[in-house]
């Protein structure tokens, strides 16, 4: 057990890394992982602003810019933005609820490699005849339509694949939540990071079967003659409109949640204020996410609902701008009166702020169905969800990213870089997006591949183009600042930016891996900074020092999930090759029979001795 | 509560499945894992609510379905879920043997339902009603195929666990196993009914 | 502090400049410049909800500034602890009061409006006055045909409408799912592949002047590659106007004089006519009719419902259409065309007018 004090070689670290069941190794894997999708979906989002930089430019057309355009929007949401907010949570939540994992640690690796396997698989399109092209919400019927290449296929089975995995991480958290908090820690003690976790994995958990279900169907039409979306065998394409939505719509609470909880953690602590307005801002978090899954049709206005079920839908909608203005003016509140200290993160927290507003005024106009028939799909709702995601959750991943580097990975990121990047990419992103409000209202339709002249788009798009361009270099800069850092960054504290509140920065940065050498005591709201006020230095212990029972590492969440990568392969091509089939099953085997492993092999874990955690926090407190 | 603490009936919890930090999580998460499944068959019902008439030309639900056939499937999976309350019954009192014999039970009932389906779906496509044939054919057998996977599941998983533990006797490492185990029976047993009434009696009165 | 200012100089910059280009949409493309009642409906709706949301960025953004500003850390003051305040009940009634004041305010006109434009009643068959011009708008991959049902006529990619009076329309697609959007005169209603919607539209005279007598029509819902070259347009005719129109497209047939083009007529009716109808009298089945009609194609707007409407681009289509709209479903369904025959094709086509 001594080999975790023990300096590894790079292979060693790789295994380490492979069979983990740390969540803070875990949540590293997220944010490389997702950090790279990222970066593909940026690269993605300029060949489509290049493409669009000029009327009939033909640097990229027809089917291959509707590839593009679909990854982008894919990427973006299952392989970058998901990912990451589940790196923050697994870096954080577990720490702030004073735990020492999650609850399920074998099943948090598990949930890792499923979405990475899927990730993977979706991006094999490339290489493999064409990537999908039928947008990234697939409906059905041009889906079934483009039969052309195996895009799809691989869309709804790597979707799919890592659709399970964000399952198992939303119920992990849940029971992580309601299980493991340390003494004291009430849910009205939590933080707003572990709020918004909590309703978003309750979000995950009831969304995401939908959106299974439409991708089960969906396979079955395109892979084994299925006819639940052929109109001609009495199928129904607007079935998959419903169940996408019914998914879609919480999605963007999933994403914007944790989101909500980053910027809450980041404007307490910056501006040195507790949150103001602390329960009103869970029920806010509550209620969004309750409100979340009654507005889905709003994105269906002008497929024919009917006037009742619009109207229905249209006010639903408008609901929900009050908890979200709740929480927009707790905010503010939070720093009236505060000493704010602008710091990379606040940078990002106070500028979204005025971005995020937008995004949602322009979410209410688009509530308003009668005017939504003008603005779906449009370049309007383009600007309008941009303005939500990257001015949301973009800013909040920037934000969280910077704040927790420090006790993610030991050391502070450059402020200066960070700084720089956070200009470049506000600027960016506001001249990116926002002139698309008004190409849209000047009749620009969406996921056009190109346009004519003449018609009073020229400017706003090549504005927007450029604005692309500047968000591309932040990119670069924050790239250059996590190499720079990296080499040779400073080593952080543990209370790294000298004001935290919760309970992740009394440990040491980076956390030992058991998090606490004694579960701590929690005694409020903001539990380390009542301790800071105290004048004392660490947290009140709840038990004595004593053996720290620990998860065993395993493989086998890799293998499982190897094995429905597999299976996916041979299901995609079963109908063209006698390969596919046995392909197939032998990936099906490979997964149910290393589930089977975990099943029948004893895993009860082990300990880490008394002395071992003492030897272990003294050598913390040195460095 | 420790996992490896040898027990006898006199020191075994009441509720041996949430005795320890292990069993708890895994109660609580599988309960949470049931309201996602919940889901996942709410949005097949209705799927399959939508479609039940679209026969395309087939064989539709009252040319087809075969009541006594149904009928006597239903019974065995109403029983078989109330056989593993027995098990689970004996495993609260720490009877193993009787636990292992009530879970035998259960899996005999539940083989017997599995193999009436699957004699049931192999007469329905004798009578052309094949998967492809039509989007009420498509949404049925995902529907009640849906239900017929998470019974073998179910089957195969709690024989893995009996045969696991068949040596080993009780303890508070594998009591959870065995109560989530059964929790899935009864979720399963519960989608039943509700696929009873909704494909095979309204599909009866049309 | 600097920083602040330049960043709200530049904010202030942008606004400034998104407000001139929203004078300059175009007339015939807009939805700024609306053309007729569902427009003006919908435009209203938007200038209302644009107030409010104003109205709430601006007060977000007033103490948005004073607190940046106002509440900064000031040098020797990094020490300094501020009281932790834990909130304000009458603070948070007024936020949350508030806001469903406004969204009232809103919700009652959007949910009128949302029902008069959904008022399809005039076009039910049984009860439909003579006047009601009901079109059935049929979105195929890459084109639109506008069937007149009470005239038997058939047409396509150039939309034919009566200005001042509301015109009903029968949405559905043939194959995949599409949508059908006039910006400037109205929103849009998707046409799907199991089932017909309805809506209705009323296009204005004096705008239909304004914008050239012709509104673009676009597709607004991705349909595979050539999803962004799916146009259409609309001439906007008086009744009188529009009425000669149906008169003549109910008698109309090719009549062909020009040698070049008879050689052209020969070759259509060889290689074309099996898919494309040149009369707009078309009693085959709508599955049988899978292109565009072509009976008044000497009149249109555009060739293939993009390019100036000349004879060298119409030549440009038939070498290869697949260069004009990638994914179209003509490519490959004749075989390759000799520059002479290319020439006489276009001659003939060109000669097939009604006006």
């Amino acid at each position: 057990m001594s080999t975790l004090a023990r300096k590894k070689g790079v292979g060693a670290v790789i295994w380490d890394y492979l069979t983990t069941v740390d969540h803070k190794k875990i949540a590293h894997l997220y944010l490389i992982a997702g950090g790279l999708f990222f970066i593909m979906g940026g690269i993605e989002a300029l060949l489509i602003r290049i493409q669009l930089a000029k009327p009939n430019n033909d640097f990229l057309v027809g089917g291959l810019y509707n590839q593009v355009l679909t990854m982008h929007g894919t990427t973006m949401i299952f392989l970058a933005a998901m990912p990451l907010v589940f790196a923050m949570m697994n870096a954080v939540v577990p720490i702030q609820i004073g735990a020492r994992d999650v609850a399920f640690p074998f099943l948090n690796a598990l949930g890792f490699w499923l979405f990475f396997f899927g990730g993977l698989f979706l991006n094999c399109s490339w290489f493999l005849g064409g990537a999908p092209d039928a947008g990234w919400t697939s409906y059905a019927s041009l889906s079934l339509e483009s039969k052309a290449t195996h895009g799809i296929d691989f869309y709804v089975l790597g979707l799919q694949i890592s659709g399970f995995g964000t399952i198992m991480g939303g119920i992990n958290f849940l029971v992580t939540i309601i299980n493991m908090r340390a003494p004291g820690m009430t849910y009205m003690r939590m933080p707003m990071f572990v709020w918004a976790t909590f309703v978003t994995s309750a979000l995950i958990l009831f969304a995401f079967p939908p959106l299974t279900v439409g991708f089960i169907f969906m396979m079955m039409d395109r892979l084994f003659g299925g006819n639940f979306f052929n109109p001609a065998a009495g199928g129904n394409t607007i079935i998959w409109e419903h169940l996408f939505w019914i998914f879609g719509h919480p999605e963007v609470y999933i994403l914007v949640l944790p989101a909500f909880g980053i910027f809450s953690e980041i404007f307490a602590t910056f501006s040195k204020k507790r949150l103001f307005g602390y329960s009103s801002m869970v029920f806010a978090t509550v209620l969004i996410g309750f409100l979340g899954f009654m507005v889905w049709a709003h994105h269906m206005f002008t497929t024919g609902m009917g006037p009742v079920a619009n109207a229905i839908f249209a006010v639903a909608t408008m609901a929900i701008a009050v908890p979200t203005g709740i929480k927009i003016f707790n905010w503010l509140f939070t720093m009236w009166g505060g000493n704010i200290r602008f710091t990379t993160p606040m940078h990002y927290a106070v500028a979204f702020i005025p971005s995020f507003v937008m995004g949602g005024v322009t979410g209410v106009m688009n509530a308003a169905a009668a005017a939504d028939y003008q603005y779906h799909d449009s370049y309007f709702v383009v600007a309008h969800f941009h303005y939500v995601i990257v001015g949301g959750v973009v800013f909040a991943l920037l934000a969280g990213s910077h704040y927790w580097w420090p006790k993610m990975f030991g050391k502070m990121l450059n402020e200066t870089l960070g700084k720089i990047t956070f200009w470049l990419f506000f600027i960016g992103f506001h001249l990116t997006f926002f002139i698309q409000h008004f190409l849209g209202l000047m009749g620009m339709p969406r996921r056009v591949f190109t346009y004519l002249p003449n018609q009073g788009w020229e400017t706003g798009n090549l504005i927007s183009t450029i604005g692309a361009f500047f968000m591309a270099a932040a990119t670069v800069i924050l790239l250059i600042n996590i190499v720079i850092t990296t080499v040779k960054g400073e080593k952080a504290e543990a209370d790294a930016w000298g004001d935290g509140r919760t309970l992740e920065w009394a440990v040491s940065s980076p956390p030992p891996v058991y998090n606490f050498a004694q579960t701590p005591l929690v005694r409020g709201l903001d539990a380390y900074w009542i301790e800071k006020m105290e004048g004392k230095k660490e947290l009140t212990p709840a038990e004595p020092l004593g053996d720290i029972h620990m998860p065993n590492s395993s493989f086998l969440p890799f293998i499982i999930s190897f094995g429905l990568f597999v299976a996916a392969f041979g299901f995609t091509y079963h109908n063209d090759h006698s390969w596919g089939l046995p392909v197939g099953i032998i990936g099906l085997l490979i997964t149910f029979g290393s589930m089977f492993l975990r099943s029948v092999i004893d895993d009860h874990g082990f300990h880490i001795h008394k002395e071992e955690v003492l030897e272990l926090e003294k050598k913390g407190a040195k460095a | 509560m420790q996992v490896e603490e040898k027990l006898t009936a006199e020191t075994f919890p009441s509720s041996p499945e949430r005795a320890t930090l292990e069993g708890k999580n895994k109660f609580i998460g599988f309960w949470l894992f049931l309201g996602g499944e919940t889901v996942l068959f709410a949005s097949l019902f209705a799927t399959y609510l939508a479609l039940k008439d679209k026969t395309a030309g087939g064989p539709s639900a009252d040319e087809l379905f075969q009541m006594p056939l149904v009928f006597v499937a239903t019974m065995l999976l109403l029983t078989s879920s109330l056989t593993s309350v027995y098990a689970i019954y004996h495993m609260k009192n720490f009877d193993f043997k009787k636990m292992m014999l009530w879970f035998g039970i259960t899996v005999l009932l539940g083989a017997g339902f599995l193999g009436l389906e699957i004699y049931e779906f192999n007469e329905y496509v004798h009578e052309g009603h094949v998967f492809t044939k039509s989007a009420f054919a498509s949404a049925f057998y995902t529907l009640v195929g849906t239900h017929g996977s998470h019974v073998a599941f179910g089957l195969s998983w709690i024989l893995t666990l009996m045969i696991r533990n068949a040596k080993r006797g009780l303890n508070l490492y594998n009591a959870p196993k065995f109560y989530v185990a059964s929790l899935y029976w009864h979720f399963i047993d519960v989608v039943w009914v509700f696929i009873f009434t909704v494909v095979y009696l309204m599909g009866m009165v049309g | 502090m600097k920083k602040w200012l330049r960043n709200w100089r530049l904010f202030s910059l942008f606004s400034v400049m998104a407000l001139l280009l929203a004078g300059c949409g175009k007339p015939f493309l807009s939805t700024l410049q609306p053309a007729g009642e569902v427009a003006d409906m919908q435009y209203s709706l938007m200038l209302l909800s644009t107030a409010i949301m104003v109205l709430v960025i601006v007060v977000v953004t007033i103490i948005f500034v004073y607190v940046v500003i106002r509440f900064r850390q000031r040098k020797g003051e990094e020490n300094k602890i501020p009281k932790q305040v834990e909130g304000s009940h009458k603070l948070e009634i007024i936020w949350t009061v508030i806001p469903i004041i406004l969204l009232l305010i809103l919700a009652v006109p959007t949910v009128s409006a949302t029902f008069k434009l959904a008022d399809v009643k005039p076009m039910n068959k049984e009860k439909r006055d003579k006047d009601t011009l009901v079109v059935n708008v049929r979105a195929n991959l890459y084109w639109w045909e506008f069937e007149y049902p009470d005239y038997g006529v058939i047409t396509s990619q150039d939309l034919v409408v009566p200005t001042n009076e509301r015109v009903y329309f029968n949405l559905k697609a043939s194959d995949v799912k599409h949508s059908f959007w006039i910006p400037a005169v109205g929103g849009k209603m998707d046409t799907n592949t199991e089932n017909k919607n309805q809506f209705w539209l009323e296009f204005d005279q004096k705008a239909a002047d304004k914008a050239g007598g012709v509104f673009y029509g676009k597709c607004a819902e991705l349909c595979g590659p050539s999803h962004a070259l799916m146009d259409f347009k609309v001439k906007a005719v008086p009744r009188k106007e529009f009425d000669q129109w149906i008169e003549k497209m109910k008698n109309a047939k090719p009549v062909v004089t020009d040698p070049v083009a008879k050689q052209g007529e020969a070759i259509f009716n060889k290689s074309c006519i099996g898919c494309h109808a040149v009369t707009p009298v078309d009693k085959r089945p709508e599955q049988a009719r899978t292109a565009p009609n072509l009976a008044n194609f000497g009149d249109r707007e555009r060739i293939a419902g993009i390019l100036d409407h000349n004879e060298e681009n119409l030549k440009k289509w038939l070498r290869n259409p697949e260069s004009v709209k990638p994914g179209n479903k003509m490519t490959g369904t004749y075989g390759k065309l000799t520059e002479e025959q290319i020439n006489a094709l276009a001659k003939y086509l060109m000669s097939l007018k009604v006006e």
